[in-house]
């Protein structure tokens, strides 16, 4: 990192000072750094290189934790040294946030492109031109993965189960190029540990590995792994809607969108093949589906045909169409100031319910990044818990239901630093919420058919409406 | 160290208890570093003795601690000799970890390496398509120089692999060998070109992948196979479908040209794009205009919007990107909707989507106007995101939205993210300039940022006035003078330095503040950074020249400042402008010119998107998003001025059939002949009478076959109700329909028949198609072409007369089916022939070819009798032919009669009630039927290869009745056509799996071949195998589900 620094600065030296131009001569050759119009040799060393390793999309890929320790590698051709990562790092350093990391960093002879997820960079180590998103899709799917094997993804998660992880990333991918990426196929080729499992292993010696093809690879629901067998049939869909909001000051809606996703538990026997038709699909504007849905279908009758993929996936997202006005089920009163004159400054918020079809608004929580003028705030919630974090200066009130007869509030003082001058910004005012068995665009599942097996499952239809990015400004 | 250690030991999963217990006391106990290495040590002679251990659970247990200290980035490769022995392990977990252990180490450790060959070998020709397959990776990605003919050896035979899981692996095989020994390139580029062939939906991506890294450039492998891969793409996995379409767009933009025409834009309204393709066709060929769409670039444009759809945000761009790149203007609005849902998702999808929005909003505003609330910030946002975000703001801002967004950016400014407000300013900088309604608005915002409390904020604002003022050499006396008091307050050095710079220009507008500022900053000189210095050296030289009585003096000294300062910048421009303004007896003429040198008039600064020039990288690539052309990247070309010929895309295989028959029928058809003749006589003597006719019939019937059989292919993922421009199917052939109504089995039998004597002929088709190629290679392009074309001529006559009487009974088993279509302008025909022969090629070109069955029986089964009908009959048998709706159904064709003497109207199939899999295509409903009579239609169903019934309903307009179809095994087969050889490695491929044996006791008379032949394929829809022996007999069939 620190070497990284001098390097930067290296073609602003003039060429007349000739103790520097050796130092910097040396430079490209210990690091293997830029500057390759100042070193011809170089330049042709590194063509030769080139045309003897063509690429591959993802030659590698190193697991970083916050801490800034690689504590996994994965090298799907020749290794590439860790010392690749120092770039990452110097990023790292210069970014003081990890959210704002770029994704893809340059380096002399590789690029660096990482996504930041459950507190640990996946950083995968490229060599030539591939498109962006490819990889960073990719490393999702490798987290989503994950996720869908331990239960969590994290640190000590996959250190534990590092032969698994290999093992997975070994069918994931194969000379860069994503092989195996649908976790029902995955689940088939190396099974996910479980408690029962591991006491079976231990004591037949079987295995984590699974022996034969699994047969969705080369069947026409490559999503699905055959022989499937429950004793109970179910299949539960989830509509969510998120609304997206930006209100301002005075409690308009400066932005708002909803969008929706539609996601299934189903575990059914066989090959159930499955229908899904709405009362109002023309609510929807815009959809991406899972790789499962018919498209024709919908294009041409707006049901959604499928069979489904055994266990949990996300049938269906969505985009409300932007000429319904989106309702905005909760208000928030706010009075925020600061006078110039004194210390402290006053604070009181009011949160209530608003165009909620009749449903209670539950789980509301309300979060504020305050100015970092703010040393401490003395704030009584009428109902809730509420922390302020004086390092972080964020509040978080947690507001819990909102009773229509006796509005949640939140008042009190804040003390300001002495001497600093009121800061020119209210702080935005998070929100979170849920509504319960409510979609506020009025998407409505019409009804759910099962063709293909005989047996007859037991259908569940959930709706519920969620605060995603709401914001009101103060 | 000794914490990984415990990990190891946590990991491992207590399976041998003792050894673990020396384990964890040996690297626990010992402390310091010394005790460390050894315990090290130690710990590695463990794991070889549990690799040498006779007990398969110590073994795993090894390996899976060294494949812990791989991902920990340690270094095993001492274990080599003690880990390859165990490459044979017949467990297959321990198996796979060594195969992880080799791949890792191969390459530094050769000549052990090359031990493990021999296993793999062995594995590369065992039955199980996994083990085959997995070996193949394993070898190939063993980087041992010495084994590369191994590995081209099998590459080329999994390239030929029956399972499209090892074909697939193969074309990953190809990059890694091709890596290693770019020498083998004209050997692979040989295997790309077999497996671009391949139909398998699982091989496409992958083989388009090698193709890009092994031989780019190779655009002519690709015609061939341009239609097929179009068609495939929407089935293609998702990481296939990227690198196919990128691949793609760089076709199109060499083989077609440009649909950017001036005024393109006002004919195509975006409505157009909504209107079905048909109707946009016929739109196109009225207007008669002199751009019309080569149909093959539309076919491209089509196939890839479903995947805007795409739950992968990777396809979605590689989507937008080609229609960005390759479709007519008017109709690449359609993207932004896609584009814009991205921004919901992760944070580094959101970086890398609006990079590429903002650089195409630069070009085409309107496309994302309609979205521009979504590029609201949050204040929950990345910084990175919000930057990219105002980015996007600034280049949508117009007259009408102008105001809106000012607000907008208001509430930025306050953000506490301060990089962003300076961002934000800077934005509305450069909406002043661009928007000139509102640039007072803008200018006199920015002038009421000079008293914000943050310093960021008022230095940014500084800049962005400066470089409004300089812009507009109006008199803007007061700001300046503002911003001259600011001087006292504001620390930051761009900020000042920049008012110095405003001062020093506008010095005689300002004569009084002017000589003040000076006197001030010469007092602060010392402490001032560099730049300020600069600048303040360079308002001492401007007054100097127009005030010099004022200014002399402190002018003089803040030169002799300069000339003692520690940087040699300043000092070199300290001495630099003594030289000039300084008249002395040295200097020379240049003095003169000193205030036009320093006053001169400046160009104003353009403020633009830094996003401006990275228009010519392809969008989403990498390049784009580094803005600089990453290594390997592909350039896109230059839309060609006229098209190369559309042609070569077309697979000439009727015409070659042609000119190759003679030969091909004299080698092949010989025995197939004399075979005919046998069984023909067992059954029906006069069919021989029409031999020549049908001869002639029956080829261009089965061109139409094979023709059929391609579209059927390349419709499989498409339910096919929807009409396909491309696939242009004359009218007359649909309607020759009502002719064919009356024909009775026996017809259906002898048609079925004359197409199967030229069984031998198909095969020779292929070999000519190959041939064809080979010669296309070696000769120059533009010849072949020629030929080409006169041939096409060719049969375009020849085909005429056919279609007039023999062909039309034929063909009319299809035609129910056929999509309506108006009948093609003539224009356009042409192109729809080639279209039709295009899509030969995946028939024909399939690794496994299937042939024409050899026999077919004329049972039929009952589906509704009459009586239950309530006077509608129906039959169905199996015409043993390929399906024309998707390559896993049968054909079963269905006979409907109409016994009352009323018409039946709107016969149709109602509610299907299929067993799970399995998938039906139905035939068009009949309008109405006429009394007595009787209508034969087709349809596919998928079985999934079991014999389950599928039932459904026939309906009427008045009733629904249940049937049920059944099929027998038999006719779940396909038969294929291959040597004895083929057929005999193939059944070693396959032994174990699918095998049964039985004995089968028969009469001495039923011991002719011919007999048995008879019997065989009555039962089961197979073909011949020829055989060198007489008395083993081979039939081969294709299992619909297993490929």
């Amino acid at each position: 990192m620190l070497r990284g620094d001098a390097r930067g600065r290296v073609p602003d030296w003039g060429g007349g000072h000739s103790g520097r131009s050796g130092r910097r001569r040396r430079r490209p050759c210990c690091r293997g750094d830029a500057g390759l119009s100042i070193c011809r040799g170089f330049q042709t060393e590194k063509d030769s290189l080139r045309s003897l390793t063509v690429s591959t999309m993802i030659h590698s890929l190193f697991l970083i934790n916050s801490s800034g320790d690689i504590f996994l590698e994965k090298h799907w051709k020749s290794v590439v040294s860790r010392s690749v990562c120092d770039y990452f790092f110097e990023a790292q350093e210069r970014a003081t946030e990890a959210e704002n990391v770029p994704p893809v960093i340059p380096t002399p002879h590789h690029y660096l492109l990482s996504v930041y997820r459950h507190k640990i960079f996946f950083v995968a180590v490229i060599q030539t031109e591939v498109p962006p998103l490819f990889v960073i899709e990719f490393l999702h799917r490798v987290v989503d993965t994950f996720q869908d094997y331990f239960g969590v993804c994290s640190e000590p998660v996959i250190k534990d189960n590092v032969v698994v992880v290999y093992e997975v990333l070994e069918e994931m991918l194969d000379n860069g190029f994503p092989l195996a990426t649908e976790s029902n196929i995955l689940k088939e080729l190396i099974k996910p540990p479980t408690i029962l499992r591991t006491v079976v292993n231990t004591i037949t010696g079987s295995t984590n590995v699974g022996d034969q093809l699994p047969t969705g690879q080369l069947s026409v629901v490559p999503w699905r792994r055959t022989g499937v067998k429950y004793t109970n049939n179910e299949a539960y869909f989830d509509v969510i809607e998120e609304i997206d909001a930006i209100i301002d000051k005075s409690g308009s809606t400066i932005t708002a969108e909803i969008q929706g996703v539609i996601d299934a538990c189903v575990k059914l026997t066989g090959m159930p093949d499955l229908t899904l038709s709405f009362m109002n699909p023309r609510l929807l504007d815009d959809v991406s589906f899972h790789p499962c849905v018919r498209f024709k279908r919908w294009e041409s009758e707006r049901i959604l045909s499928f069979i489904p993929p055994d266990g949990n996936f996300r049938l269906l997202s969505y985009h409300v169409s932007a000429q319904n006005l989106v309702a905005i089920p909760v208000y928030v009163k706010h009075n925020i100031s600061f006078r110039d004159s004194s210390s402290l400054g006053r604070f009181e918020i009011t949160v209530g319910p608003k165009q909620t079809m009749g449903k209670t608004i539950e789980g509301v929580t309300v979060t504020s990044q305050m100015p970092r003028g703010v040393l401490n705030m003395s704030l009584t919630p009428s109902q809730g818990t509420h922390t302020f974090d004086p390092v972080t200066k964020m509040l978080s009130w947690d507001v819990g239901k909102i009773n229509p007869q006796k509005l949640p509030s939140l008042k009190g003082t804040m003390s300001l630093q002495a001497g600093a001058s009121k800061p020119d910004e209210n702080p935005t005012i998070n929100l979170q919420f849920k509504i319960q068995q409510l979609a506020i665009s009025g998407l409505k599942v019409n009804r759910l058919d099962m063709y293909g097996e005989k047996y007859k499952p037991f259908k569940g239809i959930k709706y519920m409406t969620k605060a995603g990015k709401f914001q009101v400004r103060t | 160290m000794s914490s990984n250690s415990f990990a190891y030991n946590e990991q491992s999963g207590g399976g041998e208890a003792t050894e673990l217990g020396q384990e964890a006391t040996s690297t626990i106990s010992p402390s310091g570093a010394f005790g460390l290495f050894s315990s090290d040590m130690k710990k590695n002679e463990d794991l070889k003795q549990m690799l040498e251990s006779n007990k398969d659970s110590a073994k795993l247990d090894a390996m899976k601690r060294i494949v812990g200290m791989i991902a920990k980035g340690k270094n095993a490769s001492e274990l080599f000799p003690a880990v390859v022995k165990n490459v044979a392990s017949k467990n297959i977990e321990i198996k796979k970890l060594v195969y992880v252990y080799l791949v890792r180490y191969a390459e530094e450790q050769q000549d052990l390496a090359l031990l493990s060959i021999s296993t793999f070998q062995r594995a590369l020709k065992d039955p199980n398509q996994l083990i085959r397959a997995s070996a193949l990776r394993v070898l190939s990605s063993i980087r041992v120089p010495i084994i590369v003919p191994i590995m081209m050896l099998a590459i080329k035979e999994a390239s030929a692999d029956l399972s499209p899981y090892v074909r697939k692996n193969a074309a990953h095989a190809i990059q890694k060998l091709y890596s290693l020994d770019p020498e083998q390139k004209e050997m692979l580029i040989e295997i790309i070109e077999k497996l671009l062939k391949d139909k398998s939906t699982l091989v496409a991506g992958s083989v388009v992948m090698a193709f890009e890294e092994v031989c780019p450039d190779r655009i002519d492998l690709i015609h061939k196979n341009y239609r097929k891969l179009c068609n495939l793409l929407v089935d293609v996995e998702e990481w296939g479908q990227v690198v196919i379409i990128h691949m793609l767009t760089r076709y199109a933009r060499t083989q077609f040209v440009s649909p950017w025409r001036q005024g393109d834009v006002l004919e195509d309204n975006e409505k157009d794009f909504y209107d079905s393709d048909e109707e946009q066709k016929e739109k196109a060929d009225k207007r008669k205009r002199p751009y019309a769409m080569d149909p093959d670039h539309r076919l491209l444009i089509r196939n890839t919007k479903p995947l805007l759809q795409s739950r992968n945000a990777a396809v979605v761009m590689a989507v937008a990107q080609l229609y960005w790149h390759i479709a007519p203007k008017s109709e690449a609005g359609i993207i932004s909707k896609s584009l814009v849902r991205l921004l919901r998702s992760s944070r580094e999808v959101q970086y890398i989507v609006l990079q590429n929005i903002a650089t195409m909003s630069i070009q085409r505003k309107g496309m994302f106007e309609p979205y521009l609330k979504s590029f609201y910030v949050r204040s929950t946002d990345a910084t990175m995101i919000k930057i990219l975000k105002l980015e996007i703001l600034t280049n949508l801002a117009n007259e009408a939205n102008i105001s809106t967004l000012l607000r907008e950016f208001q509430t930025y400014v306050k953000s506490q993210d301060k990089q962003f407000a300076a961002a934000t300013i800077q934005t509305i900088g450069r909406c002043a300039t661009s928007i000139t309604e509102v640039s007072d608005t803008c200018l006199n915002g920015l002038v009421c940022l000079l008293s914000n409390r943050d310093e960021i904020v008022v230095a940014e604002s500084v800049v962005v006035i400066k470089k409004l003022l300089q812009m507009q050499p109006m008199q803007h006396g007061e700001i300046i003078k503002h911003m001259a008091k600011l001087l006292d307050s504001i620390t930051v050095p761009v900020a000042r330095a920049s008012i110095l710079w405003l001062i020093g220009e506008n010095c005689e507008r300002v004569p009084k503040i002017a000589p003040d500022v000076l006197r001030k900053t010469a007092k602060s000189f010392t402490s001032e950074d560099d730049l300020v210095k600069l600048q303040i050296l360079n308002l001492g030289a401007k007054l100097y020249l127009t005030n010099s009585k004022q200014t002399k003096l402190l002018t003089q000294y803040i030169l002799n400042l300069g000339k003692y300062d520690q940087n040699y910048d300043i000092r070199d421009r300290t001495r630099f402008i003594r030289q000039l303004i300084v008249p002395n007896e040295k200097s020379g003429a240049l003095s003169k010119y000193a205030k036009k040198i320093f006053l001169a008039q400046k160009p104003a600064p353009l403020l633009e998107s830094p996003f401006k020039d990275r228009d010519h990288f392809q969008l989403g690539t990498l390049s784009h998003t580094l803005n600089t052309k990453a290594t390997g990247y592909l350039e896109l070309s230059n839309w060609p001025e006229v098209a190369p010929d559309p042609s070569v895309r077309n697979v000439e295989v009727i015409e070659l059939a042609k000119e190759w028959t003679p030969a091909g029928k004299a080698k092949k058809e010989n025995p197939d002949k004399k075979f005919y003749s046998e069984s023909e006589e067992e059954e029906d003597s006069s069919e021989s009478s029409s031999d020549s006719e049908s001869e002639s019939g029956s080829e261009s019937g089965e061109d139409e076959e094979d023709d059929r059989s391609g579209d059927s292919a390349e419709d499989s993922g498409e339910s096919g109700s929807e009409p396909e421009a491309g696939k242009g199917r004359a009218a007359t052939r649909s309607r020759a329909r009502g002719r064919g109504d009356s024909k009775d089995v026996d017809k259906e039998k002898e048609n079925s028949k004359t197409s199967e004597s030229s069984s031998g002929e198909s095969s020779s088709i292929e070999e000519s198609s190959s041939d064809s190629e080979s010669e296309s290679e070696s000769e120059s392009e533009s010849e072949s072409r020629k030929v080409t074309k006169e041939k096409e001529k060719k049969t375009k006559q020849e085909r005429n007369p056919l279609t007039k009487d023999v062909s039309l009974l034929d063909l009319d088993d299809f035609n129910l089916v056929s999509t309506p279509v108006a009948l093609p302008t003539p224009a356009l025909s042409p192109s729809l022939i080639a279209d039709l022969e295009g899509l030969n090629l995946s028939a024909t070109s399939s690794v496994i070819s299937v042939s024409t069955p050899v026999f077919v029986p004329g049972k039929t089964h009952v589906l509704l009798h009459r009586m239950s009908g309530k006077g509608l009959a129906a039959h169905y048998f199996f015409p043993r032919q390929p399906c024309i709706f998707g390559d896993k159904m049968v054909s079963v064709q269905i006979t409907l009669n109409n016994t009352t003497d009323q018409k039946i109207e709107n016969i149709h199939v109602g509610g299907k009630k299929l067993p799970m899999g399995m998938q039906m295509h139905v035939f068009n409903p009949i309008e109405s039927l006429e009394p007595a009579g009787s209508i034969t239609v087709s349809m596919g169903i998928d079985f999934c290869d079991s014999t389950q019934t599928a039932s459904f309903q026939l309906c009427t307009k008045d009733d629904c009745f249940s049937v049920n179809i059944q099929p027998p095994v038999g006719e779940l087969l396909l038969p294929v056509a291959m040597s004895e050889k083929d057929f005999k490695k193939e059944q070693g491929m396959l032994s174990g799996m699918n095998e049964t044996s039985t004995t089968i006791i028969a009469a001495p008379q039923n011991f002719a071949s011919s007999v048995i032949l008879q019997k065989i394929v009555n039962v089961a829809n197979v073909g011949v195998v020829p055989s060198g022996q007489d008395n083993i007999h081979r039939y081969e069939e294709l299992k619909f589900q297993a490929l």
